[in-house]
């Protein structure tokens, strides 16, 4: 094996610091005591960072906690333990309150365009709500700051004054986007910013992030499930699975160099629009479902799906320590090569009782949102940060 | 794929399923939706034709209405669908009810919602079983539980008394697999099948699909937005605009060389996992049309980059019609041949030159 | 299960005596003097005062609610100092001095009228209110749609006294199509039995069979749009059984929960109905002790009434889980 490095993958000068972070919703007992018998670890120890100017891609599947972290990162759900600092402020416990004027630095980008813009506002009032929020007077007021942005997002701004149902959904998107730019911010968490949006419509989206970050300077945390997007538009990205990082590289390592079989296997599952190439990449089949988040499996999570286990996976649980330059890992058995051709089929994972009441209000939003593309959860609640006190 | 046209209108086929001049309107309070225009395609057994489409471009209306769950209580349906030699359009209810989920059968894009959420597993496999097979209960229900157990599902002789929230998102496809198969039906329809689910569940979704077509020899339909998945398993594609059929022949060529500028445009916008990286990506700008107010000529044409190309006006007034390019395959554009092709071979080119790995250039 | 069944059942009981001493202190704040009315016209402030006390009317009225509760419970003996006291076993829900009887036997003697009107019309309109409702929703945006949707709301709006009486005044006495009612137990006299009840039943299904079919109607095509419903006619499955099944299966949860408060309502007393019809049920029997300000009665009454609607409650809540298997009583 490699030498490890005792590197840490938070960065010292980052505009957002997250160490050792943990979520996780308590569940109740049914009985007459409503005892407290166990918590959904959603978020359950990661620990990363953000350069200026950087965007930083957070992938993984339905249930892997992206969603949770990406929320708790901005405090919109508080952290079990861990710390959040923004930059250079530890923001960890700060209550909503305090957190207000925090909100000019970090902002939010939801999946959701129909649904996250609250339907009885005008354009203009939900893009100028931070800069009422904020007590922010731009030179030459709101409404012209708000038309500028509009303008600058492709949006006509003459249509200051409709309402969110007179706009499609690229074009309710771009209005999310303009709230999000508004006060300038260091840092945007954009959750699932194009998966409810049309396919032709994702590339306008996806292009409008990028030539903003490149106008602005922003950092993006991008929380996304599909791979070839976070590819496109992410400096480096952190790959997700039942609450921890299972591997932390720049993107062109970790997508041409992946180390951890689930990365693999996640990569592999990707069909490319291109006839017969399923020939040319590796198949790497996973079997079995998600392990349940309250009790996860001891040593590495991954250790009921993965084609490589062994006795050390089922005890040890493995750190997440820099592999190579960059490279962080956490996985006892890294892929020393792809597996071009192969077909590699990963060991029956036991099934799971879906048990619906056990499942964290964040997990059932993620499932509905993902079964039905386009209608999700959020409500914007405009005075905290566009969104209320939903998560509770 | 067999090549139709107007010339070969009849009234019956030979072909296992061919639909003509397929046409599907809804009378609304905002107007008439033209949500499915005379879309014409055909398909072999045991084969797989993938219709790819954005939301409202009329693929899933087409797909139910080849299911005949269309009623024509509420919607025009026009053209033929024969189907096995028969036409679905002029069927009545009960033929086509007995037709239903016994020679063909449809899976959905959101299983929990497509399965029934107050019955267990069982309950709802017997009754696909019994609806159209004299047998016990007790006989559908092995039925039932070798079903599952095909489908992936581990001990299935515990898990059909279960409900479907109490099974995770990839079994829950399974099962509506086995339901959908149970009648070994002869052609099957799979409306988004895997837009719900996670990349690797998708990936054992396609993967059992694709094994138990070739145990089945069934003919799949395949509804979707993911050109992915199209390459992966489909055998022909359809791509569909506004409600018409605008790109249409074997998923080698159309992907190898699309000649309508939106199928183009589709190619271009999306950022593939197995190419270099561009600097940005290309979209096709503007909205997908309403379909209650759809453009006078090519459904396309408010989008479209190469309409400069022909003269006059047009594309914004001429309807264009199918037509076969020289690979063989039947597109609709106004665009003149070699001017389609030479746009086709360009932009793909750029795509090339600032996407393509080396050791993996497209053909 | 048990559990649960034992908490809510401990719930019912704190409910029901909360209800008890919520008539209870309305009482005390009438003007109306009890122990006034217990002497006619050749009254002596010493008599009413030797009644108040020998009633036990003199004492707080803390103490009278105690006894009552007691009585409930262990049983209670009135006029103990008197040569003829009178028994009251448990549970006793009083005893009416005014009538010179307990109160549960004035409720079981008036219970079967109201207990047959309650059944008859519930089934009644529950069978016109749901089928029209499928019907409707079957025929939406059409003409039978909107005919129906029109007729159940003028149905909705029509109050019952109006349409009890319309039937009273044409079909008994300007037709004389039915004889004028009078109640008969169905076990004497079947015939004079439905003679009577006919109309009541139609008076009580016309006005609530109204709000049943809108009901029905909406979850029918809430549940007709479902994916499921779709899925069952991919299968193939006869469009009889896929309404009946599927649809209405799925939908049939704010339908038995209004059916079940309904039918406890009724049988606490349909005042109106019963008056109308003279009908001698508790409706009746509970008008006539508010008149006569005779509290024994008007509090067993409401604990009878507001018993049945905490047990319809708690019966609906049971089926819940049976209806749908998502949810778990906790």
């Amino acid at each position: 094996m490699t030498q490890l490095n005792e590197a840490s993958p938070v960065q010292d000068d980052a505009v957002l610091r997250v160490t050792d972070l943990r979520t996780w919703f308590p569940v109740k007992s049914r009985g007459l005591l409503r005892r407290k018998i166990g918590d959904v670890k959603a978020v359950d120890g990661i620990s990363l960072s953000v350069a200026p100017g950087e965007t930083l891609g957070l992938v993984g599947e339905s249930g892997c906690g992206k969603s949770t972290a990406g929320r708790t990162m901005l405090k919109l759900i508080d952290p079990t333990s861990g710390s959040v600092e923004l930059n250079g402020r530890d923001i960890t416990h700060l209550s909503r309150k305090e957190m207000v004027p925090l909100r000019r630095e970090a902002q939010m980008i939801f999946q959701d365009p129909y649904n996250s813009l609250n339907p009885r506002h005008t354009v203009g009032t939900i893009i100028g709500t931070p800069f009422r929020v904020q007590g922010v007077d731009p030179a030459g007021g709101v409404k012209a700051a708000v038309q500028q942005l509009m303008e600058r997002v492709g949006l006509n701004p003459e249509h200051y004054n409709r309402y969110p149902n007179e706009f499609s959904g690229g074009q309710r998107q771009r209005i999310g986007v303009a709230r999000a730019i508004a006060l300038q911010p260091k840092l945007i968490v954009c959750d699932e910013p194009v998966s409810a949006l049309d396919v032709s419509i994702q590339a306008q989206v996806v292009n409008l992030l990028a030539d903003l970050q490149d106008e602005f300077g922003m950092s993006y945390i991008l929380v996304a499930h599909d791979l070839s997007v976070v590819r496109h538009i992410s400096d480096r990205v952190a790959v997700m699975y039942l609450g921890h990082i299972m591997e932390l590289a720049p993107r062109s390592d970790l997508y041409e160099r992946p180390l951890h079989p689930y990365t693999h296997a996640l990569l592999s599952s990707v069909p490319v629009p291109e006839p017969g190439a399923a020939a040319k990449r590796e198949r790497i089949l996973l079997q079995g479902d998600l392990p349940s988040p309250i009790n996860p499996p001891s040593g590495c999570v991954f250790n009921t799906r993965c084609w490589k286990v062994q006795e050390q996976c089922r005890v040890d649980v493995p750190l997440l320590r820099e592999y190579q330059p960059g490279h962080f890992l956490a996985c006892h058995f890294p892929e020393e090569k792809l597996h071009i051709g192969e077909t590699i089929v990963g060991p029956q994972a036991p099934l799971v009782d879906n048990d619906y009441s056990l499942q964290s209000p964040e997990e059932r939003a993620e499932e509905a949102a993902r079964a039905r593309r386009g209608e999700a959860w959020e409500r914007d609640e405009p005075g905290d940060f566009g969104l209320g006190s939903k998560i509770q | 794929m067999t090549l139709i046209d107007g010339a070969l209108q009849g009234t019956s086929s030979d072909s296992f399923l061919e639909v003509r001049d397929l046409l599907v309107h809804f009378p609304t309070e905002d107007g008439l939706v033209h949500a499915v225009d005379r879309v014409s395609f055909s398909l072999e057994p045991g084969k797989t034709i993938a219709i790819v489409g954005e939301s409202g471009s009329g693929k899933s209306v087409t797909a139910q209405a080849l299911m005949g769950l269309i009623t024509r209580r509420t919607a025009t349906v026009e053209g033929q669908v024969f189907f096995e030699g028969h036409d679905i359009v002029s069927m009545d209810d009960e033929e086509l009810r007995r037709l239903r989920g016994k020679k063909m059968a449809m899976i959905f894009q959101d299983p929990l919602s497509s399965l029934h959420p107050f019955y267990s597993i069982a309950r709802q496999l017997v009754e696909a079983v019994r609806v159209h097979q004299k047998v016990s209960k007790s006989e559908a229900r092995d039925q039932a539980i070798a079903m599952l157990h095909k489908v992936g599902i581990p001990s299935p002789e515990r898990r059909i008394d279960d409900y479907p929230h109490q099974l995770s998102g990839g079994m829950r496809q399974r099962v509506m697999i086995a339901m959908a198969l149970i009648n070994s039906p002869d052609l099957l329809i799979a409306d988004e099948p895997t837009t719900a689910l996670d990349v690797t569940v998708q990936a054992q979704i396609l993967e059992l699909l694709t094994s138990l077509q070739e145990e089945f020899q069934t003919a799949i339909i395949l509804i979707t937005h993911d050109l992915g998945v199209v390459a992966e398993v489909a055998d022909d594609v359809l791509v569909m605009y506004g409600g018409r059929a605008v790109e249409y022949g074997p998923v080698d060529e159309v992907f190898h060389s699309p000649e309508m500028p939106y199928t183009l445009g589709l190619l271009a916008s999306v950022p593939r996992i197995d190419r270099e990286l561009g600097e940005r990506l290309d979209p096709i700008p503007g909205n997908p049309p309403s379909l209650i107010t759809l453009p006078k000529g090519c459904v396309f044409f408010p989008r479209c980059t190469y309409s400069h190309e022909v003269d006059g006006q047009t594309c914004a007034t001429v309807r264009p019609e199918l037509e076969s390019t020289s690979a063989g395959h039947l597109v609709r554009c106004h665009l003149p041949a070699d001017v389609r092709r030479a746009n086709a071979v360009a932009k793909l080119a750029l795509i090339a030159a600032s996407h393509t790995k080396s050791g993996d250039a497209p053909s | 299960m048990a559990v649960y069944l034992f908490k809510r059942l401990i719930r019912v009981v704190v409910l029901l005596l909360l209800i008890s001493l919520v008539v209870f202190m309305l009482f005390s704040v009438l003007p109306t003097d009890p122990a006034r009315l217990t002497c006619g016209k050749a009254c002596t402030p010493a008599i009413i005062e030797a009644n108040r006390h020998r009633l036990g009317l003199d004492m707080p009225y803390i103490q009278q609610y105690w006894l009552f509760v007691r009585g409930l419970f262990v049983g209670r003996t009135y006029f103990a100092e008197s040569p003829s006291p009178i028994e009251c076993g448990a549970p006793c829900l009083g005893y009416s001095f005014k009538r010179g009887e307990e109160v549960s036997t004035l409720i079981k003697e008036n219970f079967p009228p109201t207990f047959w009107l309650a059944i008859g019309a519930f089934i009644l309109w529950m069978v016109i209110g749901v089928f029209t409702g499928i019907y409707a929703a079957l025929r939406r945006s059409k003409w039978q749609d909107k005919a129906v949707s029109g007729i159940a709301l003028v149905g909705y709006a029509l109050p019952t006294f109006f349409v009890g009486l319309v039937f009273l005044f044409f079909i008994v006495l300007k037709w004389g199509l039915l004889p004028y009612p009078s109640y008969v137990s169905p076990f004497v006299n079947l015939t004079q039995f439905l003679q009577t009840m006919i109309l009541p039943w139609i008076t009580l299904a016309i006005v609530s069979a109204a709000f049943y079919v809108r009901l029905t109607r909406t979850q029918m095509l809430e549940t007709l749009g479902s994916d499921f419903i779709r899925t069952a006619r991919a299968k193939g499955v006869k469009e009889r059984v896929v309404l009946m099944r599927h649809a209405l299966r799925a939908g049939l949860t704010p339908i038995v929960t209004a059916a079940g408060l309904d039918l406890a309502g009724l049988l606490g007393g349909a005042i109106i109905t019963e008056a109308v019809f003279t009908l001698p049920g508790l409706g009746s029997l509970a008008i006539s002790s508010v008149n006569d300000a005779d509290l024994p009665v008007v509090v067993g009454i409401t604990l009878v009434a507001a018993f049945f609607i905490v047990m319809a409650n708690l019966i609906v809540d049971l089926l819940y889980p049976v209806i749908d298997p998502r949810v778990r009583l906790t």
